[in-house]
């Protein structure tokens, strides 16, 4: 299992780069292995207000159906497109290619709550 | 038999080369199990155009045994184990007094007056009590067997092919639904033409300590083919499209054979009593409560197990099991609907009116013949 050192991650699974206001989200390695193949995600159209913490779009794997969790308030600006005819991409590659969803940031400041790789690393090792 | 630990799952004899093999490992009634090893859509679809190992070593094997092996069997089970011919096999179940399925099971005539009952995991401890209830006055003993058992099977268009220069059976005149003795590579094995994946393809009870063994080679003569590993996940979706019922879904104390459209496996012409019998015959007989039917979502959602499915929006079934089929490329489901819907929703195009409540929002789904998938290939009589 990866957790790469320069994102931030959610206790939802979810990993988080911000750059410039906008902040790139995705779900991790630890979570598309727990959910095996992934078969569709569902994020809402672009200019949907989202709140950290709130439930705002799904995840399909063979098995389970999962909620995404917006991990920032914001609005979002784009949902990945390419997931949408190849959504193995967020099994293959959870930090590049099967990003989820871009969301442009409420405000300026550093969103709070969010873990460190090596916070984010004990949660998942304390779920084993 | 050794009392299994409640708060430990049971190994089979072939944890050790899942692990190795980098599984994903699952609890399923009370056995640590391979749920994957990969991906579980490409074990899926190895097993459709090549083939697939499984372990199965979790399911319950009962010997029943003794001169008054085949009365008990015709007396406790829905189906007559009496009229088959050693070396036959069938699908049948075990029903409650009430009519309602306890297990669906297969049962295999070892001989004259032996018989292999195989049953689910989950259910395992329950045939084995309401079997020796049942068998009580016949000659027979009934013992549980399924520590003393591997079950490995080969699945797929290819099995027949990798495992034909393995054993001394010859598999051209194995029919559907037989067991023969033999070996694989040396080890003794009973070897049956039988699985729950809509191919054709092979079960091999083995002794436990052989296990191992026939794993490794099957898997090393059928690399070439195409054979992989195959998990859970990949069996569940595979007898899904196959349209197969699995037990806890389709299958229930609260259902009779009849419900699930499998009223065939009841045999109300055999002489004397069974368990069940004045229930059953009158299920026959009553128009059906519900009806199993066939969904494919008009959407990309899945719809699963519990949720309603919907006509003119309101809810009239439930689903019993859904999943994404790696086959069809689109989410399929078998429902238990009332009969009105299901003539109704089967007639004729239904646009939006038929739907499934996906997590509170109504996605239009299709009505569509079971199974889902059905092989090509010819399957061996």
């Amino acid at each position: 299992m990866t957790v790469p050192e320069n994102l931030s991650y959610t206790a939802e699974h979810e990993w988080v780069a911000i750059d410039g206001g906008v902040a790139s989200v995705g779900i991790t390695d630890y979570a598309q292995q727990a959910l095996g193949d992934v078969v569709y995600v569902s994020v809402p159209p672009s200019g949907t207000a989202v709140t950290a913490g709130e439930p705002f779009g799904e995840v399909e794997s063979t098995k389970s159906v999962s909620d995404l969790y917006s991990p920032v308030d914001g609005e979002v600006l784009e949902g990945n497109t390419e997931i949408d005819d190849d959504p193995g991409l967020v099994n293959t590659d959870p930090y590049g290619a099967g990003w989820l969803v871009r969301i442009r940031l409420a405000d300026d400041s550093d969103p709070p709550g969010l873990l460190s790789a090596e916070e984010y690393t004990a949660l998942t090792k304390e779920a084993e | 038999m050794t009392t299994p630990d409640a708060t430990k799952p049971r190994s089979t004899p072939l944890r050790g080369v899942h692990e190795q093999l980098g599984a994903s490992m699952t609890e399923f009634a009370g056995w640590l199990m391979p749920l994957r090893y990969r991906s579980e859509t490409a074990e899926h679809q190895a097993v459709r155009a090549s083939a697939g190992l499984f372990d199965l070593s979790h399911m319950g094997e009962i010997i029943v045994a003794g001169p008054g092996a085949a009365s008990a069997l015709d007396y406790a089970l829905a189906g007559q184990p009496s009229s088959m011919a050693p070396g036959r096999a069938r699908y049948t179940m075990i029903c409650a007094a009430d009519g309602g399925v306890l297990d669906d099971l297969i049962v295999y005539r070892l001989d004259d007056e032996e018989f292999l009952v195989v049953a689910n995991a989950a259910n395992a401890a329950v045939v084995n009590s309401a079997l020796r209830e049942r068998a009580d006055g016949h000659d027979t003993r009934i013992t549980d067997r399924t520590d003393d058992y591997a079950l490995i099977a080969i699945q797929g268009p290819a099995a027949a092919g990798i495992l034909g220069p393995l054993t001394d059976i010859p598999l051209d005149g194995v029919k559907y639904y037989t067991s023969h003795r033999g070996t694989v590579d040396g080890r003794e094995v009973l070897l049956a033409r039988t699985g729950y994946t809509g191919e054709d393809g092979f079960e091999l009870f083995t002794q436990p300590g052989d296990a191992e063994h026939i794993w490794m080679t099957l898997s090393a003569a059928g690399a070439a083919a195409g054979l992989v590993p195959a998990g859970l996940a990949a069996r569940d979706t595979l007898r899904l499209e196959a349209g197969m019922p699995l037990y806890g879904n389709e299958l229930g104390p609260d259902t009779t054979p009849f419900d699930a459209g499998l009223g065939r496996v009841v045999k109300l012409d055999k002489p004397g009593d069974f368990v069940g019998r004045g229930a059953l015959a009158a299920a026959a007989q009553a128009p059906p409560r519900r009806v199993l039917v066939g969904l494919r979502s008009g959407t990309r959602r899945v719809p699963r197990h519990g949720y309603p499915v919907l006509w003119d929006g309101q809810p009239r079934g439930t689903i019993t099991s859904g999943a994404p089929s790696p086959t069809l490329g689109v989410p399929i489901a078998m429902a238990y609907v009332e009969p009105e819907v299901a003539a109704e929703a089967g007639a004729a195009e239904t646009g939006d009116r038929l739907a499934v409540d996906i997590r509170g929002r109504a996605e239009p789904a299709q009505m569509t013949p079971l199974p889902f998938y059905h092989r090509i290939h010819d399957r061996p009589r």
